[in-house]
């Protein structure tokens, strides 16, 4: 199970001046669940989006899928469609409910008939436990149903990676373990995860491999058991000191 | 000394009969107000110069013997918390009345006690009040213009067709209505327009020229506002776009369209337009002020649409693009919905100025609503009604533009979905 699906390779990006990435490389596998921390401003956010190019990379390759992106890309919402993305504030649509924000996409862009994607989604919604929730609005739920519910939209269009982006740290700490339960849920039926986030017992669960990012670089890259109780770097051994 | 006391300090145990009292010196005070000046008699006997002095005096004691926290009274609580809280607010309370019992009699009587309704000449028109006469003569031509008359029935006929076609798409299915809804907007029109003008089916044609009153107002506001919205909302994309060519393009377009009178690109819609135009083209006059009008409020529109395009976080761009949407369904599913809703009350806006900009095509020689009132007031047997046009051109306009503004509230609250 060693077959890759996302390469970066060499990667740099700048914000106008300032260098966000700088030459990142790194292979996912299929199936591979990867955490990634470091401090606030060291491009975990950055990295993640450049992927499914919500940020553009000015140098090096990203290869998803066989697919290189880059502004060239013909058919980079079709590369979207294929990598589900979990953001902070879990963007859900909120003039629409629960149910539709799950079925548009497949709709629209996957071309599936209504019946079949409200039948998907319901899946999902199940899945997540919040099915009983599919006609309400987003507003009138809590932040933690409210990411389930988003978690559960991007699993509609049947991605074949998911990218997380600290989705727990909007949260009261209360609701913080209904939506890891899901993600642990998510990662043990096979799915290719990466995942930003400080939760270090999440990441001691389910990572395969641990990413350590300072100021634009990856720091460290380790399996999970030796990133915690050998890391080999002192910035990376100070970091965890200071979360765990 | 006790009893001294009870009248200048109000107690709770008297209370009932301090109301009371209180508002007999208030009752008081508005006869004498009513009475001074709707039949010249003065209850106090002041003399003219303070005949509003001992009213208010009267009023100001009134109103300070019933202002309790909590009477057996519902009415007067509901007067003391809204209009009596303390004696500035009761000062201002007392003006107002008085204000309001000075005049609205006078205005019922000029509208209706003193006015003149039935009759077909200026001569019936005896009373000291309005002259309706003038409106009901001239009804006809107030709502058709100069269309004929042997023809208006072609007229109530579009108008009759549009109603029933509102109606049928309230009780439409869901599946249907959005059919009918774009039927309206788009296919109907033109019918509307082709039946007016005749230009099918062995009807008499009727020239633009003599198109008027309400109904030339109702066709170009419609014409203009189906047609602004789906402009603006495209050029209020533009100007967002990445693509530099768009976003000049709108940002030129928006601007220079602003920064013009209205009147302006009217005069050139109809007399400099046609000299840049091909020989063998002809554009109707009345097309191409629709068109000057369309162009004009397309350009406020987009920027009432841009403040709603820019109002929605970015996430929300994020998260349609993450799904894999392009751009027209992101817009169209996520981004649009939302920010049309967020502008609804800047969209009433424009529609309404829109709809009371109308009248400047009179500029060009056509005449609506107020063109024809105007015509009319000029006529040499009717000299001298121009107020009784004008009031009633103000409630024709207040009744649309008031239900324009209903509507717009009532659509707000139907679309809302939060919290
Ligand atoms: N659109 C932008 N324009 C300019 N600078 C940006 C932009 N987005 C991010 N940055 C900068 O890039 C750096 C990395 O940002 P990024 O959001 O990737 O950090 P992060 O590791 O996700 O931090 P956090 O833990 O706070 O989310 C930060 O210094 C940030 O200020
Ligand atoms: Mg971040």
């Amino acid at each position: 199970m060693s077959s890759k699906i996302i390469e970066l390779k060499d990667v740099n990006k700048w914000f106008g001046e300032f260098q966000v990435l700088k030459d990142i490389s790194l292979t996912v596998n299929q199936k591979e669940k990867i955490v990634i921390c470091g401090p606030s401003g060291s491009g975990k956010s950055t990295l993640i989006r450049c992927i499914n190019r919500l940020e553009e990379h000015q140098e090096g390759t990203i290869i998803v899928d066989d697919t290189e992106i880059s502004a060239d890309t013909k058919n980079i919402e079709a590369i979207r469609a294929e990598v589900g993305m979990v953001f902070q504030q879990f963007n859900l649509f909120p003039h629409l409910s629960i149910l539709d924000n799950c079925t548009l996409a497949p709709i629209w862009v996957k071309k599936m008939p209504k019946k079949q994607a409200e039948e998907l989604a319901m899946q999902n919604l199940k899945r997540v436990q919040i099915d009983d929730q599919a006609f309400k609005f987003p507003g009138q739920l809590s932040g933690g149903q409210q990411q389930r519910a988003a978690i559960a939209r991007a699993l509609c269009m049947e991605p074949k990676i998911m990218l997380f982006d600290e989705p727990t740290s909007a949260l009261d700490p209360e609701m913080i373990k209904e939506v890891l339960d899901v993600m642990v849920d998510l990662a043990k039926g096979g799915m290719t995860m990466i995942v930003v986030t400080h939760e270090m017992g999440f990441a001691k669960e389910v990572a395969d491999n641990m990413i350590f990012m300072d100021e634009g670089r990856i720091v460290e890259k380790a399996k999970t058991k030796e990133f915690f109780d050998n890391p080999k770097s002192e910035r990376t051994k100070l970091f965890l000191s200071q979360i765990l | 000394m006790n009893y001294l006391d009870n009248i200048i300090k109000p107690k709770q145990a008297n209370q009932n009969t301090l109301v009371i009292f209180g508002s007999i010196l208030i009752l008081i005070s508005f006869l004498d107000v009513v009475l001074l000046s709707v039949f010249d008699i003065n209850l106090t006997g002041s003399s003219k110069g303070i005949s509003f002095f001992l009213p208010l005096l009267l009023g100001f004691i009134g109103m300070y013997y019933i202002r309790f926290d909590h009477t057996n009274f519902p009415l007067i609580n509901r007067f003391n918390k809204s209009l009596n809280i303390d004696w500035l607010n009761s000062i201002f309370t007392l003006l107002s009345i008085f204000v309001l019992l000075k005049f609205v009699p006078l205005i019922l009587n000029w509208l209706i006690f003193d006015a003149n309704f039935i009759g077909t000449a200026k001569e019936d028109c005896t009373g000291g009040g309005a002259c309706w006469v003038f409106i009901n003569v001239w009804l006809k031509r107030f709502v058709y213009g100069l269309y004929p008359d042997s023809e208006t029935w072609r007229i109530n006929l579009a108008f009759i067709l549009l109603f029933v076609t509102i109606g049928a798409s309230y009780l439409a299915k869901p599946k249907f209505k959005k059919y009918i809804i774009l039927f309206l907007l788009f296919v109907f029109p033109f019918i509307g327009l082709s039946l007016i003008s005749g230009d099918v089916g062995g009807l008499v044609y009727v020239e633009t020229n003599v198109w008027g009153g309400l109904a030339l107002t109702l066709i170009v506001s419609i014409f203009a506002i189906i047609f602004c919205f789906p402009i603006g909302v495209m050029l209020a994309m533009g100007r967002r776009s990445e693509l530099p060519v768009v976003k000049y393009f709108s940002v030129g377009f928006i601007e220079l369209w602003r920064g013009v009178p209205l009147i302006t690109v009217l005069f050139m819609a109809a007399n400099m337009f046609p000299l840049f135009l091909p020989e063998d083209v002809f554009l109707d006059k009345l097309i191409r002020c629709i068109i000057g009008i369309i162009l004009f409020e397309a350009a406020y529109m987009a920027e009432v649409v841009r403040g709603g395009l820019q109002s929605l976080p970015k996430g929300q761009y994020e998260a349609a693009k993450s799904l894999g949407m392009g751009y027209w369904r992101m817009h169209l599913f996520v981004i649009l919905p939302q920010a049309l809703k967020i502008v609804i009350p800047g969209i009433a806006n424009t529609f309404i100025a829109l709809f009371k900009d109308t009248p400047l095509i009179f500029i060009v020689g056509l005449l609506e609503l107020l063109g024809m009132i105007d015509l009319a007031k000029t006529n040499p047997k009717w000299l001298g009604f121009a107020a009784e046009g004008y009031v009633f051109a103000a409630l024709v306009y207040f009744v649309f533009c008031y239900s324009m503004s209903r509507y717009s509230q009532k659509l707000e609250k139907r679309l809302s979905t939060e919290r």
